[in-house]
């Protein structure tokens, strides 16, 4: 009598050398150690594995702390992908506060089947922005879903920064008469992302702006210090969503004159294609800044200076209250009043 | 409705009757777009493009000519001391 | 960018306003149809600059404010079906149907792919032969050409995973409509200008003749907006209404004739339901007998509910016929704001409310 074909193999699917990441990779066990030790510690450059809990010593200046998530997708694109985005994006939020980024945590999410090479780039790529950054991951944690509970990879990282005198006030202190100024062109970011999900095909492919702000900022602070009163990167909602917020906290009227801010001419002719208000689009490595009158000339000039801001432009002032958070003049010379955005942007067809 | 924005040929791409492509540059940025509606479209023109298919050729002509009106207005009623009166007969009941 | 930059210089436009307000002896009612226009018209502030010389009042001409929420109901329909990629414009995705947009149906697991072109449907379909690809085909006729190159391109192709969810309509019976209606005010019309650049506008003088109401067609950047104006107001000041193109750089009499033929292979003139309005006699487009495989609802047996119209408080059908301004509405601003629509002209940039609520209304926090 026959016997049935017997299965020799073993039937659990995971194998250590797996080309993509599985369940079992999460589990903590000796996949996992694997993952870690060959794969996350020598992309990202670390030597030794991270402790549960890092120790800091501080200088002694005061500290700033921030965290944000990351679900970009499409993961790559042009100017970036979402390893340099969660790198830079907790460094400039860090930044933008007055602090000098320092140390950051970094949780990868990754999706059950991700490609280990994907994995791999995108940790080199973190690597090379923190070390761009002079940031050093010093705790992370990993994480595995089951497929279909991710796009792909998520990140999540968490900065650490000292703080340097004069720290910005914030929105709450802007004061009738201050200068608006965006250190670049807008949009940029949103089109790139929009451009690659979507597959538009446009040619040359529209470049994310994700950058360090910090150079900008570090010479504003040696140039004119304390005349700096609010300064925010302005990702989603792009400079639309800052404004709006500026206004809820300082309780006065933003104005700008659409004619000054500074956009660039692949985004404008995507913008025009597509039918969006390049206002509304996320930036990721530029920022609005709100700076006194009387230093507002000196503040464009010493951020031209600086590569990552030579396109720096006023771009209106701060009003006393009128009935509108945010009024626009638009190329024809009308005033109105600037919308916050709704959802994210959508192409039109009409 | 209607999106519609103007930009150049700058080459073709196929020119089978039903697949017409070509690529069109608008201000810095390229795309292929379909020209079944504008076979005859050469490079260098100008055409606008509606949900990514060329829908008709701009006539450079045409497209001064609203400028021109415009002199022409200034003109006319500098000259003309005069405007008809209004009829009823476009007055809705 | 070339014909695009010159048609917003400042200069220009203001010489042009004081031509348009010498020239006014009253203030007229004008109407423009596309939606296209009405949110050029807002956003420069050409609305607001003229508002003591003309009334602008907003037609239906925004394809996605008048798709009716049967259709739009049915599109989600198709977008759950497990082997089924529904693909859309982007701004169809926000617009809710009866309980949901397109956005919310890939949000609870329906597959709805965004395309620029409905030509890139195609493609996609080319590559996912496993995939059953529906293109949510709307638009004025301005649209319809493309979707026809994409039925033609399927069949060239072969496709047999590819097929359409129709609604697409015609401007004209929309205008013969709202001149129809008992109370209709406007005097004269701003005519879709990319409308126009496929259909041409030989087929207004009847219309012109019939109503005496002026019709000008005008193209979508500021100058072209009031040399269109300007014209409907010379024209109604002289008491003589005509057919008048105004956007010459684009449109000819009788349109562009290999779109128009692309349009008559594929599609056949029907009576089209619109929201807000109701049925227009001859108002849209659907596929001929010979294309009838390309119809998604018959493919998966899914034809579209009559769906009773939106809620009593959204005056979408007096806003869109004219009858009523965006900020006449009682629900404007207040319960329906482009987070929380109402109604579909809420929905849409083109659409009028959504168009005052971005441009004109101060926004009090």
């Amino acid at each position: 009598m026959a016997h049935p074909a017997w299965l020799l193999n073993c039937p659990v699917s995971v194998s250590a050398q797996s080309d993509c990441v599985t369940l079992a990779h999460g589990e903590g066990g000796r996949l996992m150690r694997r993952l870690l030790d060959q794969i996350v510690h020598p992309s990202l450059g670390c030597t030794l594995p991270f402790a549960d809990a890092a120790i800091l010593q501080p200088a002694g200046n005061r500290l700033a702390f921030s965290t944000d998530s990351y679900v970009v997708s499409p993961i790559f694109f042009p100017g970036g992908d979402i390893g340099s985005l969660a790198v830079y994006g907790t460094c400039n939020d860090l930044a933008v506060s007055g602090a000098i980024p320092r140390w950051l945590s970094l949780s990868l999410i990754l999706e059950e089947g991700l490609p280990i090479a994907v994995l791999e780039k995108v940790l080199h790529s973190i690597a090379q922005t923190t070390a761009e950054c002079q940031v050093q991951i010093i705790t992370g944690d990993t994480k595995v879903v089951p497929h279909g509970e991710a796009d792909g990879i998520f990140l999540n990282t968490t900065g650490i920064g000292e703080l340097m005198e004069p720290v910005p006030p914030g929105a709450e202190s802007l004061q009738e008469g201050d200068v608006l100024i965006t250190s670049g062109h807008i949009g940029r970011h949103g089109i790139a992302i929009l451009a690659a999900r979507e597959q538009l095909d446009f040619h040359p492919a529209p470049s994310s702006d994700g950058a360090l702000l910090l150079p900008a900022i570090s010479a504003l602070r040696t140039g004119i210090g304390s005349e700096v009163r609010a300064m925010r990167d302005a990702t989603r909602g792009g400079i639309t969503a800052v404004l709006h917020e500026w206004a809820i906290a300082s309780q006065k009227t933003l104005f700008v004159d659409e004619s000054c801010i500074p956009i660039d001419a692949v985004t404008r002719s995507a913008c025009e294609l597509l039918g969006l208000e390049p206002l509304h689009l996320a930036c990721e490595g530029t920022m609005l800044m709100a700076v006194s009158a009387q230093h507002a000339e000196e503040a464009v000039s010493i951020l031209r200076k600086v590569e990552i801001s030579r396109h720096a432009a006023i771009i209106g002032r701060v009003e006393s209250r009128a009935v509108t958070p945010v009024i626009i003049r638009r190329t024809l010379g009308r005033e109105q009043s600037l919308d916050e955005p709704s959802g994210s942007p959508l192409p039109r067809i009409c | 409705m209607c999106l519609g924005i103007p930009g150049e040929v700058t080459r073709w791409i196929d020119r089978d009757p039903l697949l017409a492509r070509a690529e069109v540059r608008f201000g810095e940025l390229s795309r292929v777009c379909h020209l079944a509606c504008v076979p005859e479209a050469e490079i260098g023109d100008y055409v606008i493009v509606h949900a990514g298919i060329a829908i008709s050729k701009v006539n450079p002509d045409e497209a001064r000519r609203l400028f021109d009106e415009l002199d022409q207005f200034a003109l006319r009623e500098e000259l003309a001391t005069e405007i008809p009166p209004a009829g009823d007969i476009h007055e809705i009941p | 960018m070339k014909y695009l930059d010159e048609y917003r210089d400042r200069d220009q436009a203001h010489q042009w306003i004081t031509r348009i307000q010498r020239l006014a002896s009253r203030r007229w009612v004008l109407m423009e149809v596309c939606g296209g226009q009405t949110h050029s018209l807002l956003k420069y502030g050409i609305e607001s600059a003229l508002k003591d010389d003309i009334e602008l009042v907003h037609g239906p001409g925004c394809p996605v404010c008048v798709t009716p929420i049967g259709v739009l109901d049915q599109a989600q329909e198709l977008a759950r079906q497990p082997d089924i990629t529904l693909c859309s414009f982007g701004d169809m995705l926000r617009v809710p149907g009866s309980t949901s947009s397109l956005l919310q149906t890939r949000a609870q697991g329906g597959t709805v792919k965004m395309v620029y072109s409905p030509l890139e449907a195609v493609s996609f379909a080319e590559q996912h032969p496993e995939r059953q690809v529906v293109f949510f085909a709307v638009g004025f006729e301005t649209t319809t050409p493309a979707t026809a190159l994409a039925v033609l391109q399927a069949h060239q192709l072969c496709l047999k995973n590819f097929s359409l969810l129709v609604h697409h309509v015609r401007v004209q019976p929309a205008m013969e409509a709202i001149m129809q209606l008992p109370e209709v005010r406007v005097q004269a019309f701003l005519a879709a200008g990319h409308v126009c650049t496929v259909m041409g506008y030989d087929t207004y003088a009847s219309f012109v003749e019939k109503y005496q109401v002026p019709v000008v067609v005008t193209g979508f950047e500021p100058l072209d907006l009031l040399a269109g104006i300007h014209e409907c107001i010379r024209q109604l000041e002289s008491g003589n209404a005509q057919t008048s193109n105004q956007y010459p750089r684009s449109v000819r009499l009788e349109g562009n004739l290999s779109a128009r033929q692309l349009i008559d292979q594929v599609y056949e003139v029907n009576d089209q339901e619109w929201r807000g309005l109701g049925e227009i006699p001859e108002s849209g487009y659907r596929l001929r007998a010979k294309w009838e495989q390309f119809n998604a609802g018959k493919r998966f047996g899914m034809m579209p509910a009559k769906v009773q119209n939106d809620a009593s408080l959204c005056q979408a059908g007096e806003v869109l016929s004219g009858q009523m301004r965006p900020t006449e509405c009682p629900s404007f601003g207040k319960a329906c704001t482009p987070e929380t629509p109402m109604g579909a002209p809420m929905v849409s940039s083109e659409g009028a409310c959504a168009a005052y609520y971005r441009y004109r209304l101060p926004i009090i926090t």
